[in-house]
């Protein structure tokens, strides 16, 4: 097999034993690095190394690895998920780097996202803020004929656009108060937009973001960080979204 | 081994009624004193959790993932087939059915398909109903396509994410039960063991994958929801963590295991481009619509192909089959790759490519139509090679994709071993020797939705479990240690060569020799090759760390264990069936034109294999459930 040619990195990782030990950033050089290598994969080679020498692997989430299960999770440089636009950790390839290149990976970072090990967070505080009301009430083999509920086109590509968040917590690693108001507000902003899910509007916004709160995460200041780094570019209109339709339901009586 | 089917008796297209008519049920009061495990949270598991949850049953569900919205079924891609004939092109539940039954080459259960192709039509109206923002046309209907191996648009889809929306649908209906109290959810759990008692599935044992405890659960029914073991190929188009060692451990306490030798290899997916790479990207087969394959004539020809001349190209797809051209099914399509490249004329860096040029189209459509088209294909496929589409062919070959081999069920979907269900790509029922596009959805959400709520409330009421049963009990005992024992023997080993590269081995033997052809001679040597990695495995794995603590590599280990297992399992499937059919393609049976020619005389079976140790060699015994099809004429497939 003839292979690309290789190039050396510098790499600085985020090393944490567990949830209550003190981390710190660990240095290692990698020379076997080449094109063609995913992010992901230049850590696998990078893992095969530190164990060929009794060391003990770097953890990091990672599962589907084309960029649609939202496991990956990597604070590359300073940027969640890396420096180039709508792409996950594991779509990033290593031709975005050149020989002798420094890169700093550490994990996403969050009062609500504690770390497990390594670069491995606990992201379950997503899970609970879709408990909280991020579904439309209907139980299995209630459903009407599928055709008899029209949903305008462009409602239900919008509704689309929102409803293909991945849940990796980019938006969260990147807000400086860590808020999750981006992933939230793309569940609302899908839901509410739909005939489907019109009659819990206001009970499900304000529970989720009563939730949301509850986690510890931060307020939106509208720096827009999160729109930033989104995989899927999911738009800062959500949030807007969501407040105004926070403060119907707190007019209607529903929390707040 | 009790294969006895279950199959009601009456006409086919009433047998699902009539068993719902004359199955028994569980009075809402009772549910709630019933514990129903669901392991696995992908489009099956969630489906059943979540329905199961919302009848009043508690349900206890695991994934391995850290959230139950990750599993593999978000991946998928193009889309769900249903019978609703919503355009009006003479689409029928018939007609879905007995394509699915032909595509599959007619070696599945035929009462099976036919259910699945009912349900269909239900699975559309629930996931509309859970808010699925499905694609719309200007008037707010639903809109549709046309997939492969079908005549009629019957295929509903979400952009190229239909697989993510349908796996959201079903989480959220789940994290609603959860949120209620139904639903009792542990993410990062593995489940290492099947617990049974008096001969029924009584629990689980699973290890914490953050601490490493081994826990105990306790259940009076078991649903297993695990998905496919494409990953015993080590590359393959499934996510990392996908294993077998659920369904594999049921296996080994006795549940049969179907037809291991049926494996989906999907065509259109990007090359390896090395030995690190650690997984193959699809590209959605819609490609093929526009795209040109081609290889070039002269296997020493090293020039760029945009500079290899017209008639120096061979198209081989449009020369050996006029009639579908480009166009033929997945299974044609790519043992046809391995051909050109097994003569030399492979294209890239490893010769295991072949071209797919859209010169032609861009020329005839202009650029900017096939960037509507493929825009975003096109991106990926820059995005990972480096190469722009465009301006030069893709390089593309075949890669494993999915598994219609697993668990053998009967109709209700259980085991032989009572109280273990099983659903979705992890059991074997519907989709025969080849799955046609657009119809794993379909099958992991009737599954879950529609037919295990049922079936589930048919066994309780009639058990009989013993109500004096804990987790004290010396099944749970023997069990807990077996996976305790099984992870210090891993760790033990203290060897100096690691998981991965094992994995890989076992993956190159797999893909050689029990991948797109298959011959006596090369099974045979596969059988030897994969017990001598095993014992080598055995002596010689390198496993990191502890088990007290979060361990990839450790999860990793136990998972390629049983891949060593299985692979053989399946190569000795595959020598057994001497025949060829659908994806299983013996090289012995072929017709003239190189499609797979059946037997269906001997070989119209599932077989299903009963484990009975392993000494050097796997031991398992074959057993047989004769198909039979009393309602459609067995046909040899041509797609010339």
């Amino acid at each position: 097999m003839i292979m690309a040619d290789t190039f050396t990195i510098y790499l600085k990782i985020w090393r944490q034993k567990g949830p209550n030990q003190s981390g710190k950033l660990v240095d290692y050089t990698l020379d076997t690095v080449n094109e063609h290598m995913s992010f992901l994969e230049m850590l696998d080679v990078l893992n095969e190394q530190i164990m060929q020498e009794d060391g003990d692997p770097i953890e990091f989430d990672y599962d589907c690895r084309e960029g649609i299960c939202g496991s990956c999770d990597l604070m590359i440089d300073g940027r969640a998920h890396g420096p180039k636009a709508m792409t996950c950790s594991c779509q990033l390839h290593m031709r975005n780097y050149k020989d002798g290149d420094t890169i700093t990976v550490e994990p996403f970072r969050a009062k609500a996202f504690p770390v497990i090990k390594d670069l491995v967070v606990d992201r379950s505080a997503f899970d609970r803020i879709i408990e909280a009301g991020g579904y439309v009430s209907v139980k299995t083999g209630a459903a009407p004929d599928a055709n008899a509920i029209l949903v305008d086109k462009e409602d239900a590509d919008t509704a689309f656009d929102y409803a293909t968040c991945i849940g990796c917590g980019a938006c969260v690693a990147a807000c400086p108060n860590s808020s999750a108001s981006l992933f939230t507000g793309a569940k609302l902003a899908h839901l509410n937009r739909m005939p489907q899910g019109e009659p819990e509007r206001h009970e499900r916004t304000a529970a989720m973001v009563e939730q949301m709160e509850e986690e510890g995460f931060g307020d939106c200041s509208n720096f827009a960080e999160c729109e930033a780094v989104c995989p899927k570019g999911i738009s800062i209109s959500a949030i807007a979204e969501m407040r105004r339709n926070y403060m119907k339901a707190a007019l209607a009586g529903d929390g707040a | 081994m009790n294969l006895e089917s279950k199959v009601p008796d009456g006409p086919l297209e009433q047998k699902w009624e009539k068993h719902l008519n004359d199955i028994k049920l569980v009075a809402p009061n009772n549910k709630r004193k019933h514990n129903v495990i669901v392991v696995g949270t992908g489009l099956a598991g969630g489906a059943a959790a979540a329905s199961l949850a919302e009848l009043g049953y508690n349900v206890t569900s695991f994934c391995i993932q850290d959230s139950a919205r990750r599993a593999h079924s978000i991946a998928a891609q193009g889309g769900i087939n249903a019978a609703k004939n919503y355009p009006n092109d003479g689409d029928t539940i018939w007609r879905l059915f007995y394509d699915t039954i032909k595509g599959g080459d007619y070696r599945s259960r035929e009462s099976n398909t036919y259910r699945l192709a009912q349900i269909s039509n239900e699975i559309i109206d629930q996931a509309v109903a859970q808010g699925v923002p499905f694609a719309r046309e200007y008037g707010g209907l639903l809109a549709n396509r046309s997939f492969g191996g079908a005549q009629v648009s019957r295929t509903f889809y979400a952009r190229g994410q239909t697989g993510q929306q349908l796996l959201l649908g079903a989480y959220q209906a789940m994290m609603r039960q959860t949120n209620n109290g139904n639903i009792d959810l542990h993410t990062r759990h593995e489940m290492l063991d099947l617990v049974t008692i008096d001969g029924k599935a009584r629990g689980i044992i699973t290890r914490d994958l953050v601490s490493g405890e081994i826990k105990r659960w306790m259940a009076d029914a078991v649903v297993l929801c695990t998905g496919g073991y494409g990953n015993v190929f080590y590359l393959s188009t499934n996510a990392k963590n996908s294993n077998v060692t659920a369904a594999w451990r049921c296996h080994k306490r006795g549940a049969g295991f179907a037809n291991p030798c049926y494996v989906q290899i999907h065509p259109t997916c990007i090359p390896v481009s090395g030995d690190y790479q650690s997984k193959l990207t699809l590209m959605s087969e819609s490609l093929r619509n526009d795209g040109r394959v081609w290889v070039p004539k002269d296997k020493d020809d090293d020039r760029h192909p945009n500079d290899i001349p017209e008639e120096e190209r061979y198209y081989y797809l449009e020369e050996k089959y006029p009639a579908f051209g480009n166009l033929v099914p997945r299974d044609v399509a790519s043992r046809n790759a391995k051909i050109v490249s097994d003569e030399g004329m492979g294209v890239g860096p490893t010769g295991k490519a072949v071209y797919l040029d859209f010169r032609d189209a861009i020329e005839r459509e202009g650029e900017k139509a096939i960037s509507e088209k493929y825009g975003n294909l096109f991106d990926m496929y820059e995005n990972i090679t480096g190469d722009n589409p465009y301006e030069q062919p893709m390089r593309i070959f075949p890669a494993v994709h999915y598994t219609m081999g697993g668990l053998w069920v009967d109709y209700n979907l259980m085991s032989n071993i009572p109280g273990l269900f099983v659903a979705g790509e992890a059991n074997f029922s519907d989709h025969g020797a080849n799955r046609l596009g657009a119809s794993a959805l379909m099958q992991g959400l009737s599954d879950g939705y529609f037919i295990i709520p049922y079936t589930i409330g048919n066994y309780i009421a009639d058990a009989e479990l013993d109500g004096d049963v804990d987790t004290k009990h010396k099944a749970f005992d023997e069990a807990a240690e077996n996976a305790q024992s099984h992870i210090d023997k891993l760790l033990g080993v203290q060897g100096d060569k690691s998981v991965v590269e094992f994995h890989r081995e076992l993956g190159k033997i797999m893909w050689d020799k029990v991948g797109i052809a298959r011959n006596e001679e090369g099974l045979k040597k596969a059988i030897e090759e994969i017990q001598a990695l095993r014992d080598e495995f055995w002596q010689n794995v390198r496993v990191p760390g502890e088990a007290a603590n979060y361990n990839k590599y450790l999860e990793f280990a136990g998972r390629v264990a049983d891949f060593l297992e299985l692979g053989e399992l399946m190569a000795k499937d595959a020598l057994h069936r001497d025949e060829s059919a659908g994806c299983h393609l013996r090289e012995e049976h072929q017709t003239e034109e190189g499609e797979a020619l059946r037997n269906d005389e001997d070989y119209s079976y599932v077989a299903t294999w009963e484990y009975q140790g392993v000494n050097g060699q796997l031991q398992e015994k074959l057993n047989k459930e004769n198909l039979e099809f009393e309602f459609v004429e067995l046909k040899q497939r041509s797609y010339k």
